[in-house]
Parts: structure tokens; sequence; C-alpha cells
């Protein structure tokens, strides 16, 4: 970009008027303004009044009293909230593994046979559906008794699993779950990669005796870094805000035994049981001061891409 | 090519992988197509223990009237055209002013608003949740479909900011320099120059945030709770109470909800994956 520096205004005798002259200087601002404006007000300073919010206790409606850590050394005594702590970490662990499934399935499908555009387009449908059918479509999967995937379960082992009426093993029914529409769209960013590898490289290297495993690992997985990067970014901001699936399959249970921190906040503040807010505000918080290592990661990786072209 | 082209390979793999192919999408759809299946399926073969059988009969038909004739699954599909279709026109026209800020100017704040915009969408919706949730109760919006609408828009700027300013930048510059030259405004510049060219970036947008906002569940249970606002996702999920075991009319309201998106998909298919993929090839 070659944009003129505002800094150093050009001399234009023929442009009077104070609009006419600060006019390159105004109009970025101008354009800003209204969707500045909402951001601000819907994402930005939520952020803080929420942090803010997380120093109160607070049912929602009354007078809010200030108690100051009050909320987070409650957090530190509660079980759920350790539970929830839990559960994020397996399921960004577990999420990760979209990463290279998704990548198999690119491979697999990278090829020019008949109707084959149809088929990655199809491949990739569980990302278009909603997480409510997604979970839905699991629930009815593994429903006890007659679900596909308790049928199974008897022939292989002689004993049908309800995985999601099992507290030890719910979480990973949902996380497999979540795991459907997350690979699609790990698969679907490796295809594009895949497109525009350097058909040279892949060439040369073939020559050299490359193939196989040391090709892929060598020469493709190196010209997919920036495929791989979106792939992290998406699948990682993707498991620490999964809510929708925990909340269609289990609602949390059985015995809270699949909560999430963004699922237990929901639960703390606007519950049956009472509103929380300060409560959830707190775990919110915390859910946010751990995106927000990853974030500012991505972030500034995604910058200094940026800047240096 | 990587792989090796399946054309390139000895016969017996090739035509392997071409039975292999079907096989893998199948299984890969499995749950759909359960769900497919059993929404033209009769009540009477659930309760008879038919649940991945043959149908003893079609029952589609029946099942999708039931669905709409004894549901507010209907009202729940406008409601949810009635914010989606809203949001997607004001966030396209928000962020194609912003992108256009971001891309065309140098100014000192300029990495830092995209910053700004770019670690907001990442940001987990519950630290949004209390305060956004009391700014609609006070402005008088919520549990309508603007308090929707409005915290959409919002939300998905930041989104489509990085994506149009990604796209304006590379535009090439000089026609905006030729336009300044000859003394266009920097308005009749965005409005001619540019929105002229932003066609593709357009549709990918629009197709993605439809995308996006007809698949929220989060902000739909907290911003909306009556049949009059509530949106297909939050409507599918408390029919659900409902239809307990019911799953022929669970499945064949999924379908339903499912549906719009991937219409959309399919008729935009291109535009779709451009917008999806943005910044996964080049870096």
């Amino acid at each position: 970009m070659s944009a003129v520096d505002p800094a150093v205004p050009r001399v234009e005798p023929y442009q009077p008027g104070f609009w006419r002259q600060n006019q390159r200087r105004l109009a970025p601002w101008l354009f800003l303004a209204p969707g500045m404006l909402m951001f601000l007000v819907y994402v930005i300073i939520p952020i803080f009044q929420s942090i803010w919010i997380s120093f109160y206790d607070w049912d929602g409606l009354g007078e809010a009293i200030w108690i100051g850590i009050g909320n987070y050394v409650e957090l530190l005594d509660d079980e759920a909230f350790y539970t929830s702590i839990y559960n994020n970490i397996l399921w960004l662990l577990l999420y990760l593994l979209a990463i290279p499934a998704g990548l198999a399935i690119a491979i697999f499908l990278n090829q020019t046979v008949f109707g084959i555009r149809l088929v990655k387009s199809l491949f990739f449908f569980p990302f278009v559906i909603s997480q409510v059918v997604v979970g839905l479509m699991f629930s009815w999967f593994y429903a006890p008794e007659f679900g596909l995937f308790y049928q199974l379960s008897e022939v292989l082992t002689g004993k049908g699993i309800a995985i999601l009426a099992d507290e030890n093993l719910a979480t990973f029914g949902i996380i497999a779950a979540g795991l459907w529409p997350q690979i699609a769209y790990c698969m679907i960013l490796y295809l594009t990669g895949l497109n525009n590898i350097n058909p040279e490289q892949i060439e040369a290297a073939r020559m050299d005796g490359a193939k196989g495993w040391s090709m892929l690992w060598r020469i493709v997985v190196p010209q997919l870094r920036p495929a791989t990067f979106i792939a992290l970014v998406v699948t990682v901001i993707g498991a620490l805000r999964s809510f929708d699936l925990v909340s269609i399959m289990t609602d949390g249970g059985p015995y809270g035994a699949t909560r999430v921190l963004s699922f237990y906040m929901y639960e703390q503040a606007l519950s049956e049981y009472g509103y929380r807010m300060g409560y959830g505000a707190a775990i919110a918080t915390v859910l946010f001061i751990i995106m927000m290592v990853f974030i500012s990661f991505f972030v500034v990786r995604l910058v200094t891409r940026e800047r240096s072209g | 090519m990587f792989p090796t082209p399946i054309a390139k390979v000895s016969a017996p793999v090739r035509i392997a992988y071409k039975v292999l192919l079907p096989v893998a999408l199948i299984i890969w759809l499995l749950p759909l197509l359960g769900v497919a299946m059993t929404s033209m399926r009769p009540g009477s073969d659930l309760t008879a223990g038919n649940y991945f059988g043959i149908p003893s009969r079609f029952a589609g038909i029946e099942n999708y009237t039931a669905v709409f004739r004894d549901s507010p699954i209907g009202w729940y599909i406008l409601n949810s055209f009635k914010i989606t279709i809203p949001t997607v026109v004001g966030a396209i026209l928000l962020s194609c002013l912003t992108g256009f800020a971001l891309a065309i100017y140098r100014f000192r704040a300029n990495i830092i608003v995209f910053f700004l915009f770019v670690a907001g969408n990442f940001v987990p919706f519950q630290i949004l949740m209390i305060p956004v949730r009391d700014l609609s109760l006070r402005a008088g919006v919520y549990d309508t479909a603007l308090g929707l609408i409005l915290f959409h828009v919002a939300f998905q700027t930041g989104f489509c900011t990085l994506f149009m300013r990604n796209f304006i930048s590379s535009l090439p510059f000089a026609l905006v320099e030729s336009a300044r030259v000859e003394g266009v405004s920097e308005w009749k510049i965005f409005r001619h120059v540019v929105i002229p060219l932003m066609r593709p970036a357009i549709a990918a947008l629009a197709v993605l945030v439809f995308t996006f906002v007809w698949n929220d569940y989060f902000w739909a249970t907290v911003l909306a709770q009556g049949q009059n606002t509530m949106p297909v996702t939050a409507g599918l999920y408390s029919l659900n109470g409902q239809w307990i075991a019911a799953w022929q009319l669970v499945s064949a309201g999924s379908i339903v909800a499912a549906l719009p998106p991937v219409l959309m998909f399919f008729l935009m298919q291109r535009h779709f994956i451009a917008g999806l993929t943005l910044g996964a090839t080049k870096g």
C-alpha cells in the first residue's frame, strides 16, 4: 500500500475549506464510526463490564454488593468449577485431533474422479448444520437401548453402553459429536491448501525419490502451514467455546459431569435456581483469561504476518 | 499434485479407491442419513422397535405435516429469517465501511483498531452475556428480533471487517490513487470505485454470516424467550423436550431447521468456501 501519509499534508493551493483540506485525515474515522460504535457497545465494553461485575454479589435485579475477590475465592472451593476446567482441557486436547483427521480426509479426497466435487461438499455437510441439530442427531445415535452406538457396543462388548448417561464417558460422547463438524472444517481448509501447493516442488521431490510419509512430512505439510495455522485457531477457539452441544445433549449432566466453563457460567448466571450474575461473571472472566492466552498468540501472529506482507 | 493422482496408480488401487469413496461417504454421513430416514418413518415403527431397519411404509409427508401443523416450528423458522436477513445486511454494510477505512488509509491507530476487531471476534460469548442481556433489557429490545439483530450485527462486524479489509487491500491501489488525482471525493471513491469491485466478497460474507447467525443457539437462549422471537435453533430444543421419544418428529424438525443453511451452501458453494478458507493459502 502506498497511501499518502496524513502526517505530511500535501500542499494543495486549490483546496480551500476545512473539509477539503482534512478530508483524508477524517475520512477513515467517519468510515469506521458506525461499525466501531456497535462493536464497542456490544463487544469491547461488555468485556470490562463483566470483569467489573465479577467483583459483586448480584442477582441481576436488586442492589449489587461489592465483595472484592469473594467470587474468585468461592471458585477455588467449587467442585463444579474444577470439573468444568478439567472438561475444558479434555475438549481442547481431543479437539486437536480434528486437525490431523481433517488433513487425512483432505488427502483422501484430493483426487479427480467422477463426482468428487459433490463428494467433497457432502463431506463438508456437518459444518453447515447447526450444532443443535448435530447434538440431536448424536443423542439419537447414542440413545440407550435402541441407539446405533448402544447396539454396536452391545455386539462388541456384550453390554450396551449408554454413553450420555455415564458420568465418566458422557463428555467423550459430546466431544465426538463436536469433532464431526470440526473435522469437516479442517478438511476444507486443507483441501484449499492442497489445491495451492506448488506442483513443481512435489514433482522435484518425487524425482528425488521422496514418497509416502517423507513426502507428506517434509514437502507437503510445510507448504500447508497457513492452513494448519487457521485450523489450529478455529479448533482451539471452537473447543473452548463449546456450549451448544453440552446444553443440547446432556444439559451439563449426568450429575454435572459434562459441564464446561461456558456452560457452568450460563447455569450460574441464569439458572432456575436463581441468578448469580457476579459468580457467573467470575467464571466468564476465568474462561476469558484462558482464551486470551491463545487469542493474543494468534492475533500477534496474524498481525505480524499482515505487516510483513 | 499430492497425493499421486489416482489415474496414475495401478488398476487394483484405483478400483479400491472408487469403491472406498462412497463407502467412506456413507459412514461419514451416517448420523445424518439415520435422521433423514427416521423422519420418513411412521411412529408405529419406533414403538415396534424398528429404529434402523427399512421403514415399514413411507410416512415422510405425514411427519413433516405433523411438525408444521402441531408445533410452532413455522413461526420459529420465520423468526430465524427475521433475525438472520437483517443481520446479514447490517453486518455487510458496516464492514464495507470499516474494511475500506482500514485497507485504504494509513493512520497511527489503524493496526490497533484492526487488532481490536480481530481479537474481539475470538472472545468467549459468556464474557459478553450479562452486560449484553442487561443492555437489551434496559433498551427494551430483550426478547425481540431487533435485540438479537443488533447484537449479531455488532459481533459479526468483527469477522466481516477482517475479511473486507483483506479483500480491499488486495485490490489494485492505483484505482484509488488515480481517482484522487482527478479530485474524486473519498466517499465517491468508496461508493463508485471500490464497492462495485466487492461483489465476490459481499457474496462470500453473505452466505457465511447467514449460516453463522441461523445456527446460533447461545444468543437465542440468552436474548429470546417466547414463541414470538425464538429462532429455530432454540425452538427445536424446546420442542425436543415436548416430543419425548417421538423421534420421527424430532428428526423431521431437525431436517427442516438444517435445510436453509444447507441450501444456501449448495447454491453459493464457491463463495462459501472462499470465505471460510480465507488466509488458508497465503502467508
